[in-house]
């Protein structure tokens, strides 16, 4: 059965709230149903039936037709089983707090991306913005758990508090990668600036470029990580490049001390 | 009693009776398999019988880099119990002394049960607060800090209570030689088949034993019916030509498990024949009344 479809008609004129069409909240729902959910953000309103062209299909599976930066909230709170496609760009708060299910977009992703997300899989092809997989303003502890692949660069603060789960960025991290991160995984094959793990609780941050850590983080030498072996060989279907640093030797730098030290930035000995 | 004939060794019309088990495992890695297979020896050792070592375990099957979470070589050990706590209780002292301690060795469950076991959860508190732990795909593992760098542990691993001890055969023939060639040909075929382990050294017991003893306290006893120096007594139900008997005990995660091991024993001991081998095959019960599994030979032959 082919997924459900939304070809997107033309540019909306306002940003969009897609946190209504999850495809578990559309299973069972007619054509005229889906047409009429309001998706609007402002006064003026929107519904889908005036941006998409929808034809039905597998309600569990939805490709959208064409994207845009002002696609916010799509695939929140996404549920297991369920999979998103867009053939396009996404806005702010992709996957915002999904609990599983599968999201991917052949384009950017704005910022907020996977923000408190506690399961799922993720894969952006283009770049996305800041802060992704954070906690929004008044949250305590940002993405806890799933996985985000972002094939190209990501936005400051990537994985600011991140609780549990595994960002892997191939491009380049913005400022302050893994800012204030609680656990979990970051991985970056690219550049990463800034304060990198600034109060970094006990994530590992695995870099394929080393830089200048600041002396909250002490080196504790190169070693072979049997996690890591483990974690390459599970990411490998994920991000060959991100397997392949992973099981390298690594060199392992305790921090950040100025907190709880536990956690830690690995790069290639 | 009534004789089955199979390649010229006689197969006793008898069953093997069994009783149901707690069961649990590991995959234990290692750098290089020389130790993998140390740990799993170690961890498995002094397991013989529920009776005195508290679970019976042994290695199930060695497992090539590519089978492993890791990616190192590595082996499934089986460990059972008559219950669940009594198999978490020799679990987690056994992995605690005995894989903790093997340098180079990491471990991951290595089956799903409807129970879960604490496993990392329960040594991880050695890392002395420096430890850590990684979740992935749901799973959880404990980093613990050692000495040669770092102990990798599942947090948690499945116990199930659908397995079955003691499936057993007894190998009688004419001398201790021949004999131990027959029971040796047959623990090799069980070593190929999935899930089910022979827990006695080399996989082989030759104190088997029978129900109550002549003195007070004492469970069990020699099981002198096959005792070839009583074999003239009247109790005794061996004949002439039998000089020796061995056994092999069989726990298996399944009913099928222990089936197949059976099977396979059987097979490989009648294809070794009489003059070289065993001259006949026996199995041990206690009249079908104790155990719910009975694995009749008649059933299992080739």
């Amino acid at each position: 059965m082919k997924p459900l479809l939304f070809a997107l008609r033309q540019e909306p004129e306002q940003r969009l709230d897609l946190s209504k069409i999850t495809p578990d909240r559309l299973v069972g729902r007619t054509q005229k149903e889906i047409e009429a959910i309001d998706i609007g953000t402002t006064k003026v309103g929107a519904k889908v039936g005036d941006l998409f062209k929808v034809r039905l299909g597998d309600a569990t599976s939805l490709h959208f037709e064409g994207g845009s930066e002002r696609f916010d909230l799509l695939g929140a709170k996404l549920l297991p089983g369920f999979s998103i496609h867009v053939e396009g760009d996404a806005g702010a708060q992709l996957g915002r707090g999904a609990l599983g299910g599968t999201i991917t977009v052949a384009g950017d992703a704005g910022p907020y991306l996977a923000s408190g997300m506690a399961g799922g899989h993720i894969d952006v092809d283009g770049d996305c913005g800041d802060f992704l997989g954070a906690p929004l303003a008044g949250e305590i502890a940002g993405m806890a758990g799933g996985r985000v692949i972002v094939r190209g660069n990501a936005g400051q603060r990537a994985g600011d508090r991140l609780r549990r789960g595994i960002i892997i960025i191939e491009g380049d991290a913005g400022a302050d990668l893994g800012s204030r991160a609680i656990a979990g995984t970051i991985i970056a094959l690219g550049a990463a600036a800034g304060r990198i793990g600034y109060l970094n609780k006990r994530a590992s941050l695995v870099l394929a470029q080393d830089a200048d850590f600041g002396p909250t983080y002490v080196d504790c030498g190169a070693h072979h990580f049997t996690f890591a072996r483990l974690f390459s060989r599970t990411l490998a279907e994920d991000s060959r490049r991100a397997a392949r640093l992973l099981s390298q030797k690594l060199r392992r730098y305790a921090g950040d001390t100025a907190v709880y030290g536990k956690g830690e930035i690995l790069t290639p000995a | 009693m009534p004789q089955l004939v199979r390649k010229g060794v006689r197969i006793d019309d008898s069953f093997a009776e069994a009783f149901p088990m707690s069961g649990t495992g590991l995959v234990i890695t290692a750098p290089n398999r020389k130790w993998a297979m140390i740990a799993a020896h170690t961890m498995t050792g002094f397991a013989t019988s529920v009776i005195g070592c508290g679970c019976e375990a042994g290695v199930d099957t060695e497992l090539s880099a590519k089978e492993t979470p890791d990616g190192r070589p590595g082996v499934r050990i089986l460990l059972f119990a008559m219950s669940s706590k009594d198999a978490e209780k020799q679990l987690v002292n056994r992995l605690g002394q005995c894989v903790l301690t093997c340098p180079g060795t990491a471990v991951f469950r290595a089956l799903d049960g409807e129970f879960e076991i604490k496993v990392g959860d329960a040594v991880r508190q050695f890392g002395d607060k420096f430890q850590i732990s990684k979740s992935l795909d749901g799973r959880r593992y404990w980093r613990v800090p050692v000495m040669d760098g770092e102990f990798l542990v599942e947090s948690k691993v499945g116990l199930t209570k659908k397995c079955v001890g003691g499936g057993n055969l007894l190998v009688m023939g004419a001398d201790w030689d021949s004999t131990m060639r027959a029971t040796e040909a047959g623990v090799e075929a069980i070593r190929g088949v999935h899930g089910a382990i022979t827990p006695f050294p080399g996989g082989i017991v030759r104190s088997g034993s029978k129900v109550g003893s002549k003195y007070k306290g004492m469970g069990a006893s020699t099981n002198d019916a096959y005792c070839p120096t009583l074999s003239g007594l009247g109790t005794s139900v061996l004949d002439p030509d039998i000089g020796c008997v061995l056994e092999i005990v069989i726990d298996g995660l399944t009913d099928a498990a222990v089936a197949d091991a059976m099977r396979a024993g059987l097979k490989a001991i009648i294809a070794l024949g009489p003059k070289n081998g065993a001259k006949r095959i026996g199995a041990g019960n206690y009249g079908g009344k104790l155990g719910p599994f009975h694995y009749h030979l008649k059933d299992l032959l080739p």
